[in-house]
């Protein structure tokens, strides 16, 4: 072996080792676990473990409470997802536009969200929502609009998780926004000009088809976040009221960690999986077609 | 529209939606050092009227947050380290290093990138059952060791290192560790730093795997910490917002300071994956 390779091989051992032991090994192993009964008796005694094949996913699609989490998280995600993107794409065009002073400046308001620790916002956002005494409500009764009982209701509850979700993600996604902006040639908007086109059309014609790869991108990326809530619903809501916020990974974290049946809990970690891939594949395979 | 009003407006909307950003976390500052139950008056106070460090005091000297800060401050920092020295040694060898069977294990590590974590946290808390670290700063530290994230986005960055450099140094005798260390690691400084910034905050963040894999109180991060408290001590709005500045403080702080570098740093992320 040459000493380039030989040295290839050292560089790249330590990453692979980790990656490979703490991160494939127990992803393949979930799929396993999610085949057998592995369950509190189990941990004290592997002989009790039973190999089920398909049985916990029966169980799971047969089941009212799961059925309520994936549609959760596909609400979540479906109604979170493209909020963030067109908020995210709006904040970019404004911090982008030509016009535009201190853009360096507003690009690091909007950020800064982005950085801070999920738990900490969520019981922020927790407070801010509360029915008598939080400012939101004070704000819409000031300007005429009744309050609500945002975490109490179940027909709002996750629509305030969206809020919270949306406030702390869209700076990152306008980040990328803002890159594909100015990688558009300015020449096709002064072509476009000399055209006679307007703000509309220019937008239509040029700035969302030359986005295209930045949609795939940002897409992809809010949809596998979004399908991981946890800490919003496990901080503010514990899944509540009457089951509205709970996500998968909530019940996965609820039957795995708190009942420890892992091999359900495995189940449902893995269906979250299929959910994530599935949304990859459909958004690639929707911007091929355009 | 006339260019001027034109501005104006554009200008109107970007500070109300700074203001609406901003709120909530200047809202968390106040509310944290106001005296306890003045966060619940009605009309509420969006300033204190006789701002106080009480909750601090309370926090540090009898709930000994000090000891939670302490934990995600050794977690954050050593996963920082190892995964910026494992992700760039990883990352310099896939763009430049020929071995063999480089480009498929480089293609099967990008499969982790659609994988969610949790898929694996089951059989992972097992596995470190087995290994004893249950509880333990190592077990919070070790499976963020090495990302794939790191060791794809320092790939990206090494492979714009001229060849020549490196052949250069080869002529003169370096060795392979030489040559990384004192040749290339210089040159990749501002991505590194990039990782650097990301691993820290977003290790001082997490939440989920933290939770289940530190159970004992002593152990508990910062977030950990701030969740269990927040189940006690729901109705204390005052003592609540300063554990949550205390813990949102560091990592805002960081990104102030290195914003600029940061922000570049996922723009060309972004447009180069």
């Amino acid at each position: 072996m040459s000493p380039e390779s030989r040295a290839g091989l050292l560089f790249v051992a330590p990453a692979l080792l980790v990656i490979l032991v703490f991160f494939f090994v127990p992803v393949i192993a979930g799929f396993a676990l999610s085949l057998t009964d592995f369950d509190l008796y189990t941990i004290g005694d592997p002989n009790n473990l039973r190999f089920l094949a398909f049985r916990n996913y029966g169980e799971l699609l047969g089941s009212g409470i799961f059925w309520t989490a994936f549609i959760n998280t596909l609400y979540f995600a479906l109604v979170g997802g493209p909020l963030t993107v067109a908020v995210s794409l709006g904040a970019a065009l404004l911090v982008n536009a030509k016009l535009t002073r201190w853009k360096s400046l507003f690009r690091t308001v909007y950020f800064a969200p982005v950085v801070t620790t999920l738990v900490a916002v969520a019981i922020v956002f927790k407070y801010l929502y509360h029915p008598r005494f939080g400012i939101l409500n004070r704000a819409l009764e000031a300007v005429g609009i009744p309050g609500v009982d945002w975490l109490g209701n179940p027909k709002l509850a996750m629509l305030a998780i969206i809020i919270l979700a949306v406030w702390r993600g869209f700076g990152y996604t306008m980040i990328i926004f803002i890159a594909g902006l100015q990688n558009i040639p300015e020449e096709l908007y002064e072509a476009a000009r000399i055209d006679g086109a307007g703000w509309w059309k220019q937008f239509r014609h040029i700035t969302l088809p030359m986005l295209g790869p930045t949609f795939l991108f940002v897409g992809i990326v809010v949809a596998i976040g979004q399908m991981q809530i946890f800490a919003e619903p496990y901080v503010m809501t514990r899944g509540g009221p009457l089951n509205k916020t709970l996500s998968l990974v909530m019940l996965m974290y609820e039957q795995g960690f708190k009942f420890w049946r892992m091999g359900y809990a495995a189940a449902v970690a893995f269906i979250l999986f299929l959910l994530i891939g599935g949304a990859t594949l459909l958004q690639m395979r929707l911007q091929e077609k355009r | 529209m006339s260019r001027r009003t034109e501005s104006i407006l554009l200008h109107a909307v970007l500070i109300a939606g700074a203001v609406v950003t901003l709120f909530p976390l200047f809202w968390m500052v106040s509310a944290s050092v106001m005296t306890a139950g003045e966060a619940t008056t009605l009309p509420p106070h969006i300033v204190p009227h006789a701002p106080t460090l009480a909750q601090y005091r309370e926090l540090f000297l009898r709930l000994n947050i000090g000891r939670a800060f302490l934990s995600s401050a050794i977690v954050a920092t050593v996963v920082t380290v190892g995964s910026v020295l494992f992700g760039s040694m990883a990352g310099y060898a896939f763009a430049k290093l020929r071995f063999r069977g480089r480009e498929r294990t480089f293609g099967l590590l990008l499969i982790a990138l659609v994988i969610p974590p949790q898929v694996g946290m089951l059989p992972l808390f097992l596995l470190m059952k087995q290994l004893h670290l249950v509880n333990t700063y190592w077990g919070a530290i070790i499976p963020s060791l090495a990302t794939v994230f790191g060791v794809f986005l320092i790939r990206q960055f090494m492979l714009s290192v001229p060849q020549e450099l490196i052949e250069a140094a080869r002529i003169d005798g370096a060795g392979e560790w030489r040559i990384y260390w004192s040749v290339v690691l210089p040159l990749a400084r501002p991505i590194l730093a990039t990782l650097a910034t990301f691993m820290f905050m977003s290790t001082w963040n997490d939440f989920m795997w933290p939770l289940i894999i530190l159970s004992d109180q002593a152990h508990y991060t910062l977030p950990v910490a701030l969740a269990s408290l927040s189940g006690e001590h729901v109705l204390d709005v005052e003592l609540m917002m300063a554990g949550s500045v205390v813990t949102v403080l560091p990592v805002l702080a960081l990104f102030v300071v290195l914003q600029r570098q940061y922000i570049s740093g996922i723009m060309a992320g972004s447009v180069k994956g």
